[in-house]
């Protein structure tokens, strides 16, 4: 991004605050990208010739006098295969030591995909993790975070998700991503001799906070690139959108706008639809799956970041640790993959359906057990055989150190139910009782 | 406002433009931004002292100052005409199904109707009839629906018939009748009109209160708290409460002449479901017929313009009221209108108004009832009758059913289904709260009288008796959970476990099964029997430890009678071994 001889070069700025400055200029687009005292920045509001800029690593330094040029475009990305196995900044920079990319060059943050023309969704993602393959099924075109409090290990759950998902590309979208945790993904991608399929975009927390609103878009952009041009199954992990949040809140913060729950913008569900509505499965087959980390506080869904996401996306993935057993699971209860609905029992075996719900509402009458079982109540017999149930099945099934395929999950769990229950007190239908039980 | 006027742009933020008018303008007025070889469209939502504020029905991106603006001299408008049903259009009607290329690019309008299409036209006036806004001149078989061509909304006072096209075939632009008015003069009427989708159309008698029973074939909706046609209800959930399954079902299988979907800044990949199964799912009230055929979707994705999100709604009660005025039964769905409401806050913090409660406009309760008033039961001019059944659904912030839009909706809808995270939780579907939840047509003496006729003269006081099973059912839980199983006599155990038979087999339906999905009213009667005579009987039991297998057995039985076909073989064979297990629970501990 070089500055032209042409470009008309300001050096009066008139107002300064952290993320903001303002001055006059004439011909100047919205969302177009500028160079402020050597910083990126991009236009966020014009008001005659008033033209206020929202300055990515912050305005610290900035004097009165600075030069502003105007790149007369809003950020773009440059787009061909050479992106794969690249690293990059939040403006598309090479970060890894290598040359810049050749390609197209394409603005990012662009329309929207024409709702008639997506396919539906019907593409199984197998992980091999029962919590998800058999409770909360993914699909290809899906979008869906993990709800995970920040000491749950929700980054080696996705890396260990995107290396099975059996994805053309992946591409990391890593905001304020501690440098240790970057280093984690770089490494695991590197072990599992990945690193041709990985396209990474990422802000770490040494970088200033704004930058991260780019990353998104960034990563999307590439992934559009390969999903349409290239039809490629793509999977965008985008950790953490708290953060993302946190930065979008900051702007809007300097830039005097009211804000609505948790201080966070009102426009807040748009600006995060707007991404997570970048997963697609087109008709010719290339898809744009995104799995997401958005990190709580203490387990606190009904926080607006949280809250705008469930809105969005197709589900979300609970990590819980069962003191039981010991390990961390997927939570059952908490869970939910919207899409399955359009795979299980279609491209699974037939059975799915009933043996996930019956499975899980077991697992529902062993938690009441164990709360009567707290409160120094006497258990009945069927209370004794679900705990039972509960920690063979949370150990078997549920553990994220599973590794199985979808058929054995079932057989699996068909054991469970004859080891612990009778026919009736499992409740499935008929025709399938007389095929698998026992 | 013939006289159009223009201007520039002055200032732009997001997708708020202010603009210096020359000239007169009005409040809501369209105008069209001209960026590079595109128009933009906009909607005025302010004026100040020559400055037009107006809302952008897209990115803002590259618009600069001096971008030259028309005004068009109308408000936002719907293109009303032969050719709706089965289409899929964005918020502003424009086709989707018509756009080029997989992206939405700004500025690509396309038109609301196929204008070359030839329609056989029937003739219903005859020279010399006086009519009105509204009344039938003729009609055209638009799929299995009567499409009437009626007088023109926006046309006011009385009007005499000169002449109706023969029939034949016509397309939407051609005339097909000359009416004159008061004064003598001639006015050409064709089968298209346009309608500003932000008022209400008015040609209709009188709105009496509504009588009819609406069948969904969800049994805990027109068993518990019934909606009626001309009804409205509202469907407040957190994520995960299965709103959109629900509202999807009702679309599927309502009893409606004409569905409309306003899929209002929701997830993209539910409306492809639509768009991918209505085309191939039969339509149950019309053999041989798809469902696609009577619907309409309007969609405006999460990640469409905000601003054409407010748009589509009106633009959704405004087919409908267009196809009620031909004499039909439209259901309208919305989800969700915590979208909407979203989107009028979004520009109300752009305008720096004072913001209401959560930051929300403070108009927002009157924009929300003034809404839900649209819908309603009608009796047109020619004595037919035709209704808007409104379902629309809310997405209340972190859950909590105290925030403004929710709260706004209460005073607004009288049909309350409060989906519950708890039964959301432990797959209790349509997690529907039977004690939270309300209908206030139950109380219609008007619908009791029809349900007494339709189904059974003592109807109403079975339902109130399934809704006090559960009010017992739910506090007898309670006093097990304080005091234990043992603390508390084998009657509070079999009070519970009569409300839980009427969960399992009333409330409980399977919506993803092709049976179980739909239960047509003949089958929620009969099962309804089922449970009260189950309720009825007297088991005597000698401790709670023989109460809970018993029951899950009974229980078990009566979800499989669910899952078969009705009155088939299968079905009388479980119905048998129910019969037999509630003489073993009658006789042997007698």
């Amino acid at each position: 991004m070089q500055t032209q001889a042409f470009q008309r070069v300001y050096t009066k700025i008139e107002q300064l605050t952290k993320a903001t400055c303002t001055l006059r200029a004439q011909d100047v687009g919205n969302e177009e990208l500028a160079l402020v005292h050597g910083r990126l920045a991009q236009v966020v509001k014009i008001m005659g010739d008033e033209i206020t800029l929202q300055v990515f690593s912050g305005t610290e330094g900035i004097p009165t006098n600075a030069e502003v040029v105007f790149f007369g475009k809003p950020p773009v990305l440059n787009v061909s295969d050479e992106l794969a196995g690249r690293f990059f900044d939040a403006f598309g920079r090479p970060i890894d030591g290598g040359p810049d990319v050749q390609g197209e060059e394409r603005e990012i943050g662009g329309p929207s995909v024409n709702p008639v023309r997506r396919e539906q969704p019907s593409e199984l993602i197998t992980t091999g993790i029962a919590g998800i393959d058999l409770n909360n099924t993914l699909v290809t075109g899906q979008k869906i975070p993990f709800f995970a409090d920040p000491d749950q290990p929700y980054n080696q759950v996705m890396a260990m998700v995107a290396l099975r998902a059996e994805a053309d590309k992946i591409i990391l979208g890593g905001m304020g991503l501690t440098n240790d945790d970057y280093l984690f993904y770089k490494q695991v991608f590197e072990n599992a001799g990945a690193l041709h399929r990985i396209v990474s975009f990422v802000n770490t927390t040494e970088n200033p906070p704004v930058e991260r609103l780019l990353v998104p878009d960034m990563a999307l952009t590439a992934a559009e690139y390969f999903a349409i041009d290239k039809n490629e199954k793509v999977l965008v992990l985008l950790t953490d959108m708290t953060l993302y949040a946190d930065a979008l809140s900051i702007v809007s913060n300097r830039m005097d706008q009211i804000p609505s729950k948790d201080s966070m913008p009102g426009s807040l569900y748009s600006d995060l639809a707007k991404i997570y509505e970048k997963a697609v499965q087109f008709e010719a087959g290339g898809s744009i799956t995104i799995i997401a980390v958005t990190t709580l506080s203490s387990g606190d869904i009904t926080h607006a970041v949280p809250d705008n996401t469930g809105y969005i996306t197709e589900g979300q993935l609970f990590l819980r640790r069962d003191t039981e057993i010991g390990k961390v699971i997927v939570d059952p209860f908490r869970s939910l993959s919207r899409l399955k609905q359009l795979v299980i029992g279609k491209k699974t075996r037939a059975d799915h359906p009933q043996v996930m719900n019956a499975a899980i509402r077991l697992y529902a009458d062993a938690a009441n057990a164990r709360t009567k079982l707290e409160n120094g109540f006497d258990l009945t017999d069927y209370d004794e055989r679900t705990l039972q149930f509960a920690k063979e099945y949370s150990d078997r099934l549920l553990a994220i150190d599973v590794n199985i395929d979808t058929t054995e999950m079932l057989n699996i769990a068909w054991q469970l139910f004859a080891k612990y229950f009778s026919k009736a007190e499992v409740g499935i239908k008929q025709e399938f009782v007389e095929k698998y039980w026992g | 406002m013939k006289n159009q006027s223009t201007g520039t742009v002055s200032g732009i933020i997001a997708n708020l433009a202010i603009i210096k008018v020359e000239g007169p303008v009005a409040q809501n007025e369209v105008c069209y931004l001209r960026h590079k070889d595109t128009d933009l469209m906009a909607e005025v939502i302010k004026i100040r002292s020559g400055y037009a504020y107006a809302q952008v029905f897209e990115s803002t991106r590259g618009i600069k100052v001096g971008t030259p603006v028309r005004f068009m001299g109308h408000l936002l408008e719907a293109t009303l005409g032969p050719g709706i049903l089965s289409r899929n259009y964005d918020g502003l009607m424009h086709d989707l199904g018509t756009m080029s290329g997989i992206f939405l690019q700004r500025g690509e309008y396309t038109d609301a109707l196929d204008k070359a299409k030839l329609w056989h036209f029937k003739p219903l006036a005859q020279p010399g009839d006086t009519v009105q806004a509204g009344a039938w001149l003729g009609e055209v078989q638009e799929n299995a629906v009567p499409h009437r061509i009626m007088v023109p909304f926006m046309w006011q006072g009385s009007f005499t018939v000169q002449s109706v096209a023969p029939e034949g075939e016509y397309r939407v632009e051609d005339e097909i009748a000359t009416l004159s008015d008061a004064s003598g003069r001639q006015l050409k009427v064709t089968m298209t009109q346009q309608w500003p989708v932000k008022q209400a159309v008015r040609a209709y008698v009188d709105k009496p209160r509504p009588y009819q029973l609406l069948e969904t074939g969800v049994r805990t909706i027109d068993t518990l708290n019934p909606i009626v046609e001309g009804g409205t209800g509202f469907i407040p959930g957190p994520f995960g409460s299965g709103k959109t399954v629900l509202q999807q079902a009702i679309s599927r299988q309502a009893d409606a002449d004409v569905v409309i979907v306003a899929a209002c800044g929701e997830r993209a990949n539910e409306v492809v479901e639509l768009f991918k199964e209505f085309p191939e799912l039969d339509d149950p009230w019309h053999p041989g017929r798809r469902l696609m055929e009577r619907t309409v979707i309007i969609a405006n994705t999460s990640n469409m313009p905000v601003a054409a999100r407010e748009a589509s709604v009106y633009t959704a009660m405004t087919i409908a009221e267009y196809y009620r005025s031909m004499g039909l039964k439209v259901l309208l769905l919305a989800d969700s209108t915590s979208r909407w409401a979203q989107a009028l806050r979004e520009m109300s913090n752009r305008m720096e108004e004072l913001p209401g409660p959560d930051a929300f406009p403070m108009d927002l309760s009157a924009i929300i009832s003034n809404f839900y008033s649209r819908a309603g039961m009608v009796r047109l001019s020619n004595n037919q009758s035709g209704s808007i059944t409104f379902i629309g659904t809310v997405s209340p912030a972190g859950g909590n059913l105290k925030e403004p839009v929710t709260e706004s909706t209460r005073k607004a809808a009288r049909c309350f289904y409060a989906l519950s995270q708890q039964r959301a939780d432990s797959k209790r579907y349509p997690a529907i709260d039977p004690i939270d939840s309300y209908s206030k047509y139950l109380e219609y003496p008007e619908l009791q009288e029809t349900l007494a006729k339709a189904i059974s003269p003592d109807w109403v006081d079975k339902v109130n008796r399934l809704k006090n099973i559960l009010l017992r059912g739910k506090e007898a839980a309670e006093q097990i959970n304080i005091l234990g199983d043992d603390g508390v006599t084998v009657d509070y155990h079999l009070t519970f476990w009569r409300s839980e038979v009427v969960d399992a087999v009333i409330l409980q339906q399977d919506a993803f099964d092709s049976i179980d999905a739909r239960t047509p009213l003949a089958r929620q009667q009969y099962m309804t029997d089922w449970v009260l005579r189950i309720c009825d009987t007297h088991f005597q039991f000698d401790s709670f430890e023989q109460v809970n297998p018993y029951f899950k057995r009974v229980v078990n039985q009566m979800k499989q009678m669910n899952y078969s076909e009705f009155e088939s073989e299968q079905f009388r064979s479980f119905e048998k071994e129910l019969e037999e297990m509630l003489r073993e629970g009658e006789g042997s501990r007698r």
